[in-house]
């Protein structure tokens, strides 16, 4: 070594695989990490380790068949999955829906997104460190919700719950009453997440500033669902292009300002407020009448054409393509999932943070490998 | 002495048999038989404390987490602790082909053998200790400060990334919390006069967690940066490098880690316990049972922590300790100095 040079340690990126079988992955997706020390340097994704080909299966299927796929594709959210799809088989095939099977779905699709942001926020609680405690709190609120699910469809998490034209079956008596105790009890359960997670001085200090997403990468990424709204963009399907029957409701789109981790984490928070209102609002007003339009029985035809309906659901944008020949199945079925697009920016937002903060960049997003890799 | 006096200190006990032992042998063979009367119990209560802490803070977690906990094996689940051990007792210790060999397998004795060293400073009753060290702070601090260097082993011999990264993380760590940890502790010493733990809790007529508050603060929180429990415990952070430094490790030499873990945060009680509780001191109650609820008290308040709090990052964490801790304890030691100096 010459003397006149400052003694330098000699150090080299070191690559990181986390995944496809990490803890925090939250499923079977692999992200391969330079790290430099701790500071992520570059991060490349890889996907496809859950690829089942739902769409092509779908294709040598029919409609009603076609509904259950639906349920496997983001499987924390298997009612908003159903919502999508059946509005697509209706524009496709012009089913009109019964008013009361509307209010049914909403309160359905609501409830899911409550039940999914419950789970997003539980696991990215225990992204950042916090050892299950929340979790768990969450996961008994969310087995409320799934008994309500039970109660309607009989199933707890595929529900296979929405037809063409209404939902399978009419809501039980005892379902209302059980929705308006629950109703209260969840908005309590909310106030005191916000007060244990949100107020917390060390989930503040790890999330406040991390992963930021500016406003312009996000729509340009295609960003849609709380991680657009997070970055400040007032951007939600139930207002902007709105769909069944929510110009009825009255309800705020909560958004964020900065675009950080925390900011997503209270969007979720917020919006599980807001379905509250959606729920209690259509609870109110849920006229009688039949859950399923008389006129669809067993299977669905559609004349050859093609579709798109898109939901806001729990993750974004959840959209389904149909294309139908004349036949009893769709020709083509494409599935627009939120989950996946949203991790398009996944490395802006990674890149020059910590391993840990990677962990929870990722977290934030809130993603379903079923519904990424389809 | 009636039963009741043996009842309230142990040691009358041994006292008892070392006068009968007497009668009829030498005076070395006494002195052994009864040190190592000592040490069998103090090694037996230190080891045997790691099965009652998994079962104590899987069934408090538990109970945090709207959860029953283990509630199969045995009544209550109380032996689900002995089967946990008795089933990773019976997998194989698994070398990985790449590691170094002869450090992977030293590395979890070295963690053990300093895990277990400071429980023989540690006053249970005036009387109840294996040794009293006129230096027995200073001697808690040096087999603390060894724990570094087997997790460093561990890290480096594995050739796993995750561990590489867990043991990168521990020295960072556990050198930066040892500065607070000691200079907080030395409030506590000028204030008793003493570095022996026997002194430390014969002085304190009130527990030093009421004048000693700042310190207990300090040594509370660089504790757990020193036990790697959470909210500080980025050694193991499972959400982010799976198991940390021990996650090659399986079998016994796991085990060798689990034990040194939980002991360390028994000890952690006993000091908290020792230097700001007033260790044994209690109305009523014998004083071993006096030390032991406190230590329970303190291992609570750490599982409460766990179920509680989030991780802090590692910049915030090393940020915590130099900018935060340091000052403090050394505001702290200032404090006190001047107390005993006006006052003392």
């Amino acid at each position: 070594m010459k003397g006149d040079q400052p003694m330098t340690l000699e150090t080299q990126p070191v690559v990181i695989n986390f995944g496809p079988q990490h803890p925090s992955t939250h499923g079977v997706f692999r992200l391969v990490l330079t790290v430099d020390g701790e500071v992520v340097v570059d991060a490349k994704m890889v996907l496809g380790y859950l690829h089942r080909g739902v769409e092509k299966l779908a294709e040598e299927k029919t409609y009603i068949q076609n509904i259950t796929f639906t349920d496997r594709l983001d499987y924390l959210s298997a009612m908003s999955n159903n919502f999508a799809y059946v509005l697509a088989v209706e524009k496709l095939a012009g089913i009109a829906v019964p008013e009361r099977a509307e209010y049914i779905r909403v309160i359905m699709a609501e409830l899911q997104r409550i039940a999914s942001h419950l789970m997003a926020m539980g696991t990215f609680y225990q992204d950042v460190g916090g050892w299950g405690g929340p979790l768990m709190y969450m996961f008994r609120d969310r087995e409320k919700i799934l008994d309500l699910f039970e109660m309607a469809c009989g199933q707890r998490l595929t529900c296979n719950y929405m037809r063409p034209g209404g939902v399978s079956m009419d809501l039980p008596p005892e379902f209302i009453p059980e929705l308006k105790k629950f109703i209260p009890a969840m908005r309590a359960y909310l106030d005191e997440y916000e007060e244990l997670i949100a107020e917390n001085e060390i989930f503040k200090i790890r999330t406040r500033g991390v992963g930021i997403l500016p406003k312009e990468l996000a729509i340009d990424a295609g960003a849609s669902g709380p991680v657009l709204r997070a970055s400040g963009v007032r951007w939600d399907l139930r207002k902007d292009d709105t769909y069944s029957i929510y110009d009825r409701f009255d309800f705020d789109i909560p958004t964020g300002t900065v675009g950080d981790c925390y900011d997503r984490f209270m969007v979720r928070l917020q919006e599980c407020r807001q379905s509250l209102r959606i729920i209690e609002q259509a609870v109110r007003d849920i006229p009688g009448g039949p859950w399923i339009n008389p006129g669809v029985r067993g299977n669905v035809w559609a004349p050859p054409g093609e579709a798109y309906a898109h939901v806001e659901g729990p993750k974004g944008e959840l959209g389904f393509y149909l294309v139908s020949d004349g036949g009893v199945g769709p020709y083509r079925f494409k599935i627009r999932s939120p989950s996946y697009i949203n991790l398009t920016a996944l490395k802006e937002m990674t890149v020059g943070w910590k391993v840990a903060d990677a962990i929870i960049i990722l977290g934030s997003i809130d993603i379903v490998m079923g519904e990424v890799d389809r | 002495m009636t039963v009741l006096d043996y009842l309230y200190d142990l040691s009358n006990l041994v006292q008892a048999f070392a006068d009968w032992l007497s009668t009829f042998s030498a005076g070395w063979v006494v002195y052994w038989v009864v040190g190592l009367i000592a040490v069998v119990t103090t090694l037996l209560f230190a080891v045997n404390n790691t099965l009652a802490m998994n079962y104590i803070e899987r069934k408090v977690i538990a109970h945090f987490q709207v959860r029953y906990g283990p509630n199969r094996a045995g009544p209550y689940g109380l032996l689900q602790p002995v089967a946990d051990a008795i089933k990773i007792l019976l997998k194989e210790p698994i070398v990985p082909a790449a590691a170094d060999r002869p450090v992977f397998i030293l590395a979890p004795i070295a963690a053990f053998v300093p895990a277990i060293m400071p429980w023989a400073v540690i006053p249970f009753t005036p009387r109840m200790m294996v040794a009293d060290l006129n230096v027995g702070v200073l001697y808690v601090f040096a087999m603390g400060s060894l724990a570094t260097i087997p997790i460093f082993m561990a890290g480096w011999s594995s050739r796993n990334k995750f561990a590489l990264l867990g043991a990168m993380r521990a020295v960072a760590q556990m050198v930066s919390y040892e500065v607070p940890l000691v200079l907080s502790i030395v409030g506590v010493v000028i204030s008793a006069g003493t570095l022996s733990l026997r002194g430390i809790v014969e002085a304190q007529t009130i527990p030093y967690i009421i004048p000693q508050f700042l310190g207990f603060l300090v040594f509370f929180v660089a504790g757990l940066g020193e036990l790697n429990r959470s909210p500080l415990d980025l050694l193991e952070a499972e959400s982010e490098i799976v198991a940390g430094y021990h996650t090659e490790y399986s079998g016994f030499m796991f085990i060798l880690y689990y034990i040194a873990e939980y002991t360390h945060l028994w000890a952690y009680s006993a000091f908290i316990t020792t230097f700001f509780l007033a260790g044994w001191r209690g109305p009523l109650l014998p004083p071993y049972v006096w030390f032991v609820l406190k230590m329970l008290f303190v291992a609570f308040l750490l599982i409460w922590l766990r179920a509680t709090m989030p991780r802090l990052r590692i910049d915030q964490l090393l940020g915590l300790a130099w900018k935060l801790l340091l000052p403090v304890a050394l505001v702290n030691v200032f404090i006190t100095a001047l107390g005993v100096f006006i006052f003392g």
